[in-house]
């Protein structure tokens, strides 16, 4: 006699596709997923509580280990964190280079994302080295400024450690001379590939009520349809005196989430030629010569969020009066956009796991914390 | 852009729960020092809501509001006031800044009614909270460790545990 029964399959800790120290517990009937649990912490060290016994300056570096594809993003989060919590003001050439390396993180976030993608989907290593292939240009600029590619440590209370180097604008305008045509290759990968639209489109559907109740944010709220981006939202630094658009899905699948990205990726390089063009105007040094940098700001609290690659990151800190944070809360935008994976993987294959973890978009270091 | 301060929020609430505010004391984070300068108290202006009274404070503020985007949940421990401080932080999907209501809790029986089953968007929040810091979250559909490995004792957050010697870091050694 035939009978069926479900079955408990592990996917992780250690899995090529699961970006790091993972592990989802997957209730199958088949190869259709009934449940699915992920499971966390294989990272974790208690970020919060070591920031919690440095300094406000030492946590600066730290902030670059949480989200390491993006140190810049986390940087200008956490600055911004301790500039209203200390009344700390930024002159305004600072803050147009600040977007300016926020705005190059996210293009070379989206780029490297869209190539894991299409790893995950099975085409090994080649597609991956397309979606890197302008990281590196990007990385290059990251290390004229800051001397460092990843770990970038560049910005600093009041302002960015140093101001850019004679021979970073030349290298960034050839960069941005090269961009159109890479993002639309990279493009190209995704629309003309059989294959990849077969596994991308209809699956993983997280339709835009349900995305808004379960509080996701970045491109994975905007591929479901909702316009909502802190940028615009609740314009931070300069970034409202910038011309820029932001892309929303229509159905909120994988495509979808990735179309936005690519379509993010030419609405930074829109906001980084207005930059270049504003930015000789613009007034001050790089950095305000009276922000302290060993801080100790009066009891309170604050709380800062940025549109970072993958969502709204934010930073909650509580001061004591003292020189370190009483209280130090990140709000991840990976760690938060995991919350629907089960309801976004319920009735699809196993195979397609994969796929929509991809889509989400996450980083272990920030994730686990 | 909506835009609502605080003191707009608190009259909203007073209007549609009178029970659900309390009057916060402002709380010494830290003990007085022997000298020096004293540090402030901290005082902030968002309202303050009574553990039992959140879901219904919450669910005002997402359905009445429209403020239904739960974007962070912050506990702190402040030991020396001998209470924990919840955090809860809305925006309202057309923009603009977003407003806070905030639980105190003591720390001898730290229970707060979940959110979980109304608003799914609370679930991992809870959870940490949870593990990091003991929060009771009554009603939650699936309260466990979600850092920690499960047979973990202690609470990391927590101000009173140990930075030093704990079981699991160095201390007597068990060979």
């Amino acid at each position: 006699m035939l009978q069926t029964q479900e079955l408990q399959v592990n996917i992780g800790p250690q899995h090529p596709s699961t970006h790091g120290v993972f592990r989802m517990l997957v209730t199958v009937d088949g190869e259709t997923v009934v449940d699915l649990k992920p499971v966390f912490g294989y990272l974790h060290r208690n970020h919060e509580q070591i920031a919690e016994a440095n300094s406000y300056l030492q946590n600066m570096p730290y902030t670059d280990r949480l989200d390491y594809f993006n140190s810049m993003a986390n940087n200008h989060a956490y600055a911004m964190a301790v500039e209203r919590l200390a009344g700390i003001e930024v002159p305004e050439r600072a803050e147009y280079i600040r977007v300016l390396m926020v705005e190059l993180t996210r293009i070379l976030n989206h780029a490297s994302a869209v190539g894991f993608m299409i790893n995950d989907m099975g085409a090994w290593q080649t597609p991956l080295a397309f979606g890197m292939r302008e990281r590196e240009k990007i990385l290059d600029l990251f290390e004229m400024a800051s001397g460092a590619r990843l770990m970038c440590n560049y910005f600093r209370f009041g302002g960015v450690v140093r101001d850019l180097p004679p021979e970073f604008i030349p290298n960034l305008r050839e960069l941005l001379r090269a961009l159109p045509a890479y993002i639309d290759e990279l493009e190209r990968l995704l629309r003309d590939n059989e294959i990849l639209l077969q596994r991308a489109i209809g699956i993983g559907i997280l339709p835009p009520e349900v995305a808004l109740s379960y509080g996701v944010s970045g491109p994975v709220l905007r591929g479901s349809g909702i316009p909502y981006d802190v940028r615009k939202a609740e314009p931070y630094s300069v970034y409202d005196r910038f011309d820029f658009d932001v892309p929303v899905g229509k159905v909120g699948d994988v495509y979808d989430r990735f179309l936005v990205r690519i379509e993010e990726m030419r609405q930074s390089k829109r906001i980084i030629e207005q930059v270049l063009e504003q930015l000789p105007d613009a007034k001050g040094g790089h950095i305000n010569p009276k922000a302290r940098q060993n801080v100790r700001p009066p009891v309170g609290d604050a709380y800062a969020r940025i549109e970072s690659p993958k969502g709204e990151l934010g930073f909650y800190l509580v001061s004591d009066g003292s020189t370190r944070p009483y209280r130090y809360k990140v709000r991840a935008p990976s760690f938060i956009n995991l919350t629907p994976l089960a309801d976004m993987c319920r009735g699809y294959k196993v195979a397609d796991i994969v796929v929509i973890l991809g889509s989400i978009d996450i980083v272990m270091g920030e994730v686990d914390r | 852009m909506p835009e609502m301060t605080p003191a707009e929020l608190r009259a909203r609430l007073a209007e549609a729960l009178p029970a659900a505010l309390v009057e916060a004391e402002p709380l010494a984070i830290t003990p007085p020092p022997a000298h020096g300068p004293q540090p402030g108290l901290f005082n902030p202006p968002d309202p303050v809501v009574r553990p039992d009274q959140l879901v219904a404070a919450a669910l005002f503020v997402r359905d009445t509001l429209g403020y239904a985007y739960l974007s962070d949940i912050a506990v702190v421990d402040y030991l020396h006031a001998g209470c924990f401080e919840l955090v809860y932080r809305f925006y309202h999907p057309s923009g603009g800044p977003g407003i806070v209501l905030r639980v105190r809790v003591p720390r001898d029986e730290p229970v707060v009614p979940s959110l979980t089953p109304h608003w799914p968007a609370a679930n991992f929040h809870e959870r940490e909270a949870f593990d990091l810091f003991g929060i009771e979250f009554a009603g939650h559909p699936y309260l466990r460790r979600i850092y920690m490995w499960d047979e973990f004792e202690g609470f990391p957050m927590r101000k009173d545990f140990p930075r030093q010697g704990d079981k699991y870091l160095g201390g007597e050694s068990e060979g």
